[in-house]
């Protein structure tokens, strides 16, 4: 029985300002295991962002982590100082970023980064450079001639690939990925999430996928964790979430997106907005959205239920009492 | 003078179209001593009817956008006409035509962060748009109008939002907002260019619906430029493909979906992440940006396209028929 | 809509948050009462200082008392009322001269940004000119041509040499704007250039044009001191140039009435220090990043 390579424990997170924090994360949970893909989705504000950083201790002022733990493999990397935190960064653990653009220094070629990044952690050679170099261009399908090139002179969909080259450099066990394909069109955006999934299936890392766009990580993930409010509203596996969404708003935001193929219907959409974060409130923060709305809904906020291995925030599920009108 | 909302029943749809562009073509010269120019569109023929919601669909770099704004006036042609109820736009040239010719064809921006002005509230901006295409109106009328489109679409109470700052309201309402004063002109064309694209999923389809309702209620054609062609089969009823500037395919929306005959258009069919479609794992397309600088004859797809021939570097396809009101551009699927 | 209202919108806009950004802000705070102290005394010197400034009827270089608080002059005038005398012109210079160098600034380099092409080339070249010129030799010369000509000569040569570095600021920010949708949306409305210029860009750029009037105000002091020390400026004048011109004339500092020279240059420095900490405090205000917007996109 494998153990989890990152145990996250009621992460909550804070964003300090003049008034009220805001809490963007509060008191998140969850497992990872070797190898496995986890999809976060939701909408802007939600905070999945946010959990990200948090978890690979990249947040900035003023964001703050107010509590709870992030244990990568047996370590809580939370009390971590940045000097460890750098040994380890990019070794066992890498970022893909939204935009390459953002990540890439613009003014060197991709091939003297690759370097930096490489000579950072271990004394290497320039051959050894070149060679890793190469190798990981090759996995992800682009002519190592590019290595020389700067990174506006690629593509959109090249250079996001090259950022993931850049994420493999030293095989880590984790990559986590925030909305990597959001800047590409939709054959580029297609292309790149199959030649993630390849990767993942042929060299074993794990991978926490952030994304607003529910369908596009539906066909890859094997997990889903959906996001609303600070707060994971549901998590289990993909294809169970998307077959049988048990909480309102997983379904809500199904049915959100119109189709290209099945029957031509009706569509709702989710009308209101997400609760303020500064101030949020005691019942279930979905509630003045929810279409399945219940007496008890109006009393305090439901936990995280577990069943048969999904776990859901909504009253709908509650395995304790049965379901009040 | 005010119309009132409801037009007359359209004439039928063979006859007069409300907009018509022929061989519109816009170049854009970009730098460097060879002196090269971008061909963002070229000899696009266009046709919006009366009441119907046409969906420009296609990637950056097809020239979508640039059309929309040779539509509304923010760009000249390089050469082609435009005819807006059968009378060139060109011919404009008084200042008051001009602004008859905007308030009939307003524009929705994409971002609806950048698209209000921070500094000025909601009111400032309908009265503002009020002022100049309905002069008629007195004050109060203006205020009441204001209203009453607000109302319209879905920003209840008006009062309310009339008062807001943008900053003050969330990305769906500010595009409510921007539709609003489209709407107060009683525009008969509104140009919508990827409305929805920076919105969340959740409030996507609210103004998908919006725009349907313009359609029916209202009497308002849209022209609904986007790259997701979910939304376009949801809202529309005809579809215009493009590729690097080109038309590629264009007819009713269903049938196009359903029967795609342009490559182009079945590569992004099957590229779209559908949940309830089945896991199909398509080739590797890696996409790329289409070539538009000094393009030259021939069509611009053959290098993704795995039916090209030889004649496709060598003459421009044009669009031919393939079925009623279907046309696509392709030597080797509509010859 | 008409020229009131549209002022009214001018202010409304960013008023409230300016006002609540200004509160919170220690610099801005210290420099704010410190100018409302000089407008005080600008405005009711009479509240003050009871003796006439310019009257040489005391008893010549005394030391400070209690009938003279800051002593006499050797012309035997008291040097406190000259002092608070000398606010108003001070003062009055420095807005004059800020205000109109700030006008020209927007109208060159808004114009400049807006209309691009050859316009735009044209501005930035005569802009260009203005900056690279040396101010301080410059002024020197055209001052030194036509005394006599009172403040309104030393106005025009301050501002003259003033507005080219706001113009090249308020250039590039309105650049930066041009391509944001809501101008393009007001070009679609059918709004003339002019509107659009005033109404729509403008409001956007008020920290800005804000900040650079408190800059050129700083400049306005300090140079107009400068060159009243010199005598450039006009000396029958009051002001705490004027003051610091006879004070160096008649070697205060050595014959024994060093507060003559000495509280006319720490007004000064009060009083540039107190235009530069508001400065300071609209750059951080201006600065998008701490402007309290929520993109909620729902």
């Amino acid at each position: 029985m494998a153990s989890p390579i990152l145990d996250v424990r009621e992460i909550s997170v804070e964003y300090l300002s003049r008034g009220e924090p805001a809490r963007a994360v509060d008191q998140v949970s969850f497992e990872l295991m070797p190898g496995e893909f986890l999809g976060v989705v939701g909408e802007s504000g939600c905070g999945k962002s946010t959990l990200l950083f948090a978890i690979v201790q990249l947040l900035r002022a003023p964001a703050v982590i107010t509590g709870g733990e992030v244990i990568f493999k047996g370590t809580n990397m939370v009390q971590m100082s940045e000097k460890v935190l750098r040994a380890i960064r990019w070794r066992d653990y890498s970022i893909v970023m939204q935009s390459a653009m953002n990540a890439l220094n613009p003014v060197t070629t991709i091939g003297a980064q690759y370097a930096d990044a490489l000579r950072a952690h271990q004394k290497i050679s320039k051959e050894a450079i070149l060679d890793r170099s190469r190798q990981v261009f090759e996995l992800v399908g682009i002519d190592p001639v590019h290595l020389g090139s700067f990174p506006h002179q690629l593509s959109g969909g090249m250079r996001q690939r090259a950022m993931i080259a850049m994420a493999l450099l030293f095989s880590p066990e984790l990559i986590v990925m925030d909305e990597p394909t959001s800047a590409l069109d939709v054959v580029a955006q297609r292309a790149l999430m199959v030649q993630i999934k390849e990767l993942q299936r042929e060299l074993g890392f794990a991978v926490i996928f952030v994304t607003h766009d529910m369908s596009l990580v539906s066909h890859f993930s094997d997990r889903l964790a959906v996001m609303y409010a600070g707060q994971f509203a549901e998590l289990g596996a993909t294809s169970s979430v998307f077959a049988d969404p048990m909480h309102p708003y997983t379904a809500g935001l199904l049915d959100a997106f119109p189709s290209v193929y099945g029957p031509k219907v009706y569509l709702d959409g989710i009308p209101g907005a997400p609760p303020d974060l500064a101030n949020p409130p005691r019942t279930c923060r979905f509630l003045a959205r929810c279409p399945k709305a219940m007496t008890i809904c109006a009393g305090p906020a439901p936990e995280f239920y577990e069943l048969a291995g999904r776990r859901v925030r909504c009253f709908l599920h509650d395995p304790a009492g049965g379901s009040d009108a | 003078m005010p119309e009132p909302a409801s037009t007359e029943p359209a004439a039928t749809a063979t006859e007069a179209p409300l907009l018509e562009t022929t061989a519109l073509t816009r170049h854009f010269r970009i730098g460097g001593l060879r002196g090269r120019v971008l061909h963002a569109v070229d000899s696009v023929d266009l046709r919006i009817d009366e009441r119907e919601i046409v969906a420009l669909v296609g990637e950056s770099g097809s020239g979508k956008s640039t059309i929309a704004r040779l539509l509304a006036m923010l760009y000249k042609p390089t050469s082609g006409t435009i005819r807006f109820r059968g009378s060139p736009v060109a011919d404009l040239k008084a200042r008051s035509d001009l602004l008859a010719y905007r308030g009939q064809v307003p524009m929705v921006f994409q971002d609806p962060f950048s698209s209000l002005n921070p500094a000025h509230t909601v009111s400032y901006a309908m009265m503002r748009g009020l002022k100049l295409h309905q002069p008629a109106l007195t004050r109060r009328e203006r205020e009441a109008e204001a209203e009453r489109v607000l109302e319209t679409v879905g920003l209840v109470p008006a009062r309310q939002s009339l008062v807001k700052y943008p900053h003050e309201m969330s990305g769906g309402q500010r595009q409510r907002v921007n539709f609003a004063q489209a709407l107060s002109y009683r525009p008969k064309l509104v140009l919508a260019d990827e409305p929805v694209s920076m919105l969340d999923v959740s409030i996507r389809v609210g103004l998908l619906n919006l725009m349907a309702r313009l359609r029916d209620d209202e009497g308002v054609s849209v022209l609904f430029i986007t790259h997701d062609i979910a939304s376009a089969r949801y809202v529309s009823d005809r579809v215009v493909v493009m590729y690097a500037g080109h038309v590629v395919e264009t007819g009713p929306t269903d049938e196009v979906l359903h029967s795609p005959v342009h490559p182009y258009t079945q590569l992004l069919l099957s590229a779209v992440p559908d949940p309830r479609a089945p896991i199909a794992i398509s080739s590797a397309d890696a996409g790329g940006p289409p070539r538009v600088i000094d393009p030259g004859e021939g069509c611009r797809f053959r290098w993704r396209c795995p039916l090209a021939v030889q004649a496709c570097s060598q003459v421009t396809p044009r669009l031919r028929p393939s079925s009623a009101g279907h046309e696509a551009a392709c030597h080797v699927t509509a010859p | 809509m008409s020229l009131r209202e549209g002022l009214d919108r001018l202010m409304t806009g960013t008023s409230g948050n300016l006002a609540r950004a200004v509160a919170g802000n220690k610099k801005a705070l210290t420099g704010l009462t410190l100018l409302l102290i000089f407008a005080f005394m600008a405005i009711f010197p009479g509240l003050l200082a009871h003796d006439n400034p310019n009257a040489e009827i005391y008893p010549r270089s005394a030391a400070p008392s209690a009938s003279h608080l800051l002593g006499t002059t050797s012309y035997g005038q008291d040097i406190f009322s000259q002092w608070v005398f000398g606010t108003r012109e001070s003062l009055f210079l420095a807005i004059v001269v800020g205000g109109l160098a700030t006008v020209l600034s927007v109208l060159i380099g808004v114009t400049a940004a807006y209309r691009g092409g050859v316009v735009d080339v044209a501005l930035s070249l005569f802009t260009d000119v203005f900056l690279v010129i040396p101010a301080f030799p410059l002024v020197v010369v055209i001052a030194a041509y036509s005394k006599n000509g009172g403040n309104s000569i030393l106005i025009a040569v301050l501002v003259v040499t003033g507005w080219s570095y706001g113009a090249r600021q308020l250039r590039s920010q309105a650049l930066s704007l041009r391509n944001r949708d809501f101008l393009a949306a007001a070009r679609v409305r059918g709004e003339r250039q002019w509107r659009i210029i005033v109404f729509e860009i403008l409001p956007t750029m008020t920290s800005l044009i804000v900040a650079n009037f408190l800059g050129a105000a700083v400049y306005a002091v300090l140079a107009a001191a400068g060159l009243q020390f010199i005598g450039l400026g006009n000396p029958d004048g009051m002001s705490w140039g004027t003051m610091l011109f006879w004070a160096e004339n008649n070697e205060a500092l050595q014959a024994g009435s060093p507060l003559w020279a000495i509280m006319p240059g720490i007004a000064i420095a009060a009083l540039g220090g107190a235009f530069a900490l508001l400065n300071y405090a609209f750059d951080e205000i201006g600065n998008p990043s701490l402007r309290p917007v929520r993109r909620a996109r729902g």
